[in-house]
């Protein structure tokens, strides 16, 4: 007794593995996103406002993002450090502005201010802001060097921006697969960096082998995220993230698998990007056009052969 | 909010002393309870870590602040036995210079052996040029890393003459408006804010004790006395003797080419005898420790000598000569002290915010003159991890996945060694024949064998 939606995610798992690499699918469409010119859903702004106050606990419904973090800060501070060099022993990221979006309880946003960043995290869910200003106030080293905001990435890219020269870094953790509208998110991000300036993107691959650990083995059965978290309709290859991301002016530089050990509990880098993974790209500086058509051209061919 | 932004543009900020109830009180990144040899030396430790620059250190020391610009005349009856590896790290930490400036005796050889019977063992690098280990007083030893600390008051904040009265200890998970650091309230009156604290106060913890955490236990009934004494004639001076006698183990250690410090673990009763006695008698007492051969048993002495010649056939180096230590002719002034010796080991080194380092949390009979260098060694493993933590951005009191990396690492290391010294110590409590003579035909048989003496010595010198 197969409903149609679930006939179609059966159809769409079976013929995940076996789509030719040439059509890149554009997510506004083909995924479960509707078609929305706000990136934020609604329904994923209640699902987090319930679970607002466990942010904190390391052995809670986030365990999992807190060990993860054993992964993505050194991912951001080296890729970072490799463009700007550290200005301070004991604060490598120093001088740099930061923009985490998405931040959620302040899991990631907390770390990056330590290195020495100046951070502003933003996050459509009140509540979860209101908990990260709350762990904030209690550690004055940080609080000059935090900024909580209530509110989505395009409201943040429409203000006027005479005061702020744009960031050197926006992370977008474990966000692109909950957004409403994907395209106009990396549209902002591209907005609101400055030239040269990093995005990170840690997110979920749309594969069987990610449905079965990502939903089912992680969901329902061995409940290391809460039930319903994600939507495996929402999840993207990095195939597909990487095409959009070039066409957005942006130039990829890197993306590696993540996997996560529920025995240890303990997140760790793989080859394979099946399940979890994590991408830097960079916002192209404004260059001559001749130079930028080759090397997409250089650019789209390796990403088909690694496809 | 506007001081607190100016504090912070100065980058190194100083806590507002004397502040007000009401005011927001600082919070150090960590703060150190007690300024001993370890205590001083993780204080430098920490302060010199490159990914450490700009956290908020704090060391506070219930005593005045040592200060040496030259060795004073007369020894001190503390020393330590320092490790090429603790040596490894004071010397990292630029306080080796100065103790070397100040006073160290190096040795290159080891005797130890037993009053009842013929076995010893002899410990040595091979080419006698490496030393094996330093004598250092340790007043030295805290002078300098004290000398090595004040040009590091950009990062270190020290307090003299500070007491701790009491330790607030905060919940594990935030609960709406607590205070998620720790408390430490000072005999002034005064309380500070730390993200980590970490124990250095001694195998009396108050830290460890307030913590709650079990510590195992026990006394060992014998107390130490110590001294400094003058040798009869100056000699090089330049091996560590020990004897096995049934009350405990009578050790010379050298700290000069006339004088070698005395440390004699013998039960309590005896311990205060000896503190009783006159100058004469003492020195009487401790030359015929080490050589009078009373307690030997024929039958130990017999089956001893049968099993050395077996292994002079066997193996034509595996036997040493015993050489006799030095005669005592006097004693320094008012130098005879004794103290009680135990064997504690903390279950935990760690808990939320806090960790233990030192006598605080291990505390070894002196026999393998170890105390100092496996704290030395515990300062080494928590920077390490610290600075990792740091430099991953981690809240340093509050991940336990770091903390417990230097817990487990410093157990895997401790407890042997601490296992291994107490079963010396029981081995050699006994006159009983089979025990002796057990013992005897080990110490010969691992005295035959360079690989396990080699071992022993590359462990001990960690």
């Amino acid at each position: 007794m197969l409903s149609r939606r679930s006939a179609q995610l059966a159809y769409r798992l079976l013929t995940s593995t076996y789509r030719p690499a040439l059509q890149p699918r554009l997510p506004v469409q083909q995924s479960g996103r509707l078609i929305s010119h706000s990136t934020v859903d609604p329904a994923e702004v209640r699902k987090f406002q319930a679970l607002a106050s466990k942010w904190w606990d390391e052995r809670g419904e986030f365990g999992a993002l807190h060990a993860m973090n054993d992964l993505r800060v050194p991912f951001i501070r080296d890729n970072l450090l490799s463009v700007h060099s550290a200005r301070q022993m004991g604060s490598p990221l120093s001088g740099l502005r930061v923009l985490d979006v998405g931040c959620g309880g302040g899991l990631l946003t907390e770390p990056l201010a330590r290195l020495g960043a100046d951070v502003l995290g933003i996050d459509p869910v009140q509540d979860s802001v209101r908990i990260a200003e709350l762990h904030l106030s209690h550690d004055p080293a940080l609080c000059g060097r935090v900024r909580y905001r209530a509110c989505s990435l395009e409201e943040l890219a429409d203000e006027d921006e005479q005061e702020e020269e744009g960031f050197h870094a926006v992370v977008a953790s474990e966000v692109l697969e909950h957004l409403a509208d994907l395209e106009t998110f990396i549209q902002c991000c591209h907005h609101v960096l400055k030239p040269g300036g990093s995005l990170f993107v840690t997110t979920i691959n749309r594969t069987q082998m990610s449905y079965i650990l990502g939903i089912i083995a992680a969901e329902q059965v061995l409940r290391i995220v809460p039930r319903g978290t994600h939507d495996w309709e929402k999840f993207i290859s990095p195939v597909e993230l990487e095409t959009l991301l070039e066409s957005t002016g942006f130039s990829v530089e890197c993306i590696r698998g993540m996997l996560y050990n529920p025995v240890s509990g303990a997140w760790s880098w793989q080859q394979s990007t099946a399940i979890n993974y994590a991408l830097h790209a960079l916002k192209r500086r404004e260059e001559p056009q001749s130079d930028r058509v080759e090397s997409e051209s250089e650019d789209e061919a390796a990403s088909r052969s690694t496809a | 909010e506007l001081l607190r932004l100016q504090r912070q543009r100065l980058g190194s900020a100083w806590p507002v002393r004397g502040q007000t109830e009401g005011e927001p009180l600082d919070v150090y990144d960590i703060v150190i309870s007690g300024g001993g040899m370890v205590g001083t030396a993780m204080a430098c430790s920490l302060g010199f870590d490159p990914h450490l620059q700009g956290r908020k250190i704090l060391l506070l020391e219930a005593g005045p602040k040592k200060q040496m610009d030259k060795a004073p005349e007369v020894f001190s009856t503390r020393v330590s036995s320092i490790s090429p590896g603790s040596a490894t790290l004071l010397s990292g930490l630029g306080a080796w210079d100065h103790i070397v400036k100040l006073r160290c005796k190096p040795y290159q050889k080891m005797q130890v052996w037993d009053a009842c019977s013929d076995a010893l063992i002899t410990f040595d690098k091979e080419n006698l040029q490496d030393e094996m280990a330093y004598v250092v007083e340790n007043d030295v030893i805290v002078a300098a890393l004290t000398k090595q600390l004040q040009t590091l008051s950009d990062q270190v904040e020290v307090q003299y003459r500070t007491r701790v009265v009491k330790y607030t200890w905060p919940r594990p998970y935030q609960v709406a408006d607590s205070i998620p650091w720790v408390q430490v309230t000072l005999a002034s009156g005064q309380t500070l804010q730390t993200k980590l604290l970490i124990g250095a106060d001694g195998p009396n913890s108050m830290v460890r004790r307030e913590a709650g955490i079990p510590t195992v236990k026990w006394n060992y009934d014998q107390s130490a006395v110590v001294a400094v004494l003058h040798l009869s004639e100056p000699t090089e001076n330049n091996v560590a003797w020990q004897r096995f006698l049934p009350t405990g183990p009578i050790a010379m250690l050298p700290l000069s080419d006339t004088e070698s410090s005395l440390v004699w673990s013998t039960s309590h009763q005896h311990a205060e005898l000896l503190l009783q006695m006159d100058e004469e008698s003492f020195v009487d007492a401790i030359n015929s420790a080490f050589w009078s051969n009373e307690n030997q048993s024929e039958l130990v002495e017999a089956a001893g000598s049968l099993f050395r010649t077996a292994l002079t056939i066997l193996m034509p180096n595996g036997t040493s000569t015993r050489q006799l230590p030095p005669s005592v002719a006097g004693i320094g002034p008012k130098s005879r002290v004794m103290f009680p010796l135990g064997m504690g080991h903390a279950s935990e080194y760690i808990r939320h915010r806090v960790a233990l380092i030192g006598d605080a949390a291990h505390r070894v009979h002196p026999l393998a003159g170890q105390g100092a260098n496996l704290g030395f060694g515990d300062v080494a493993s928590l920077t390490q991890v610290l600075s990792q933590a740091a430099f991953n951005g981690k809240d340093l009191g509050k991940s336990m996945q770091h903390l417990l990396e230097y817990e487990t690492d410093r157990q895997r290391h401790n407890l042997p060694m601490m296992a291994a010294i107490d079963l010396m110590k029981r081995l050699y409590s006994t006159n009983a024949a089979p025990m002796v003579l057990l013992r005897t035909l080990g110490l010969q048989a691992t005295n035959a064998l360079p690989p396990i003496k080699e071992q022993i010595i590359a462990y001990a010198s960690k």
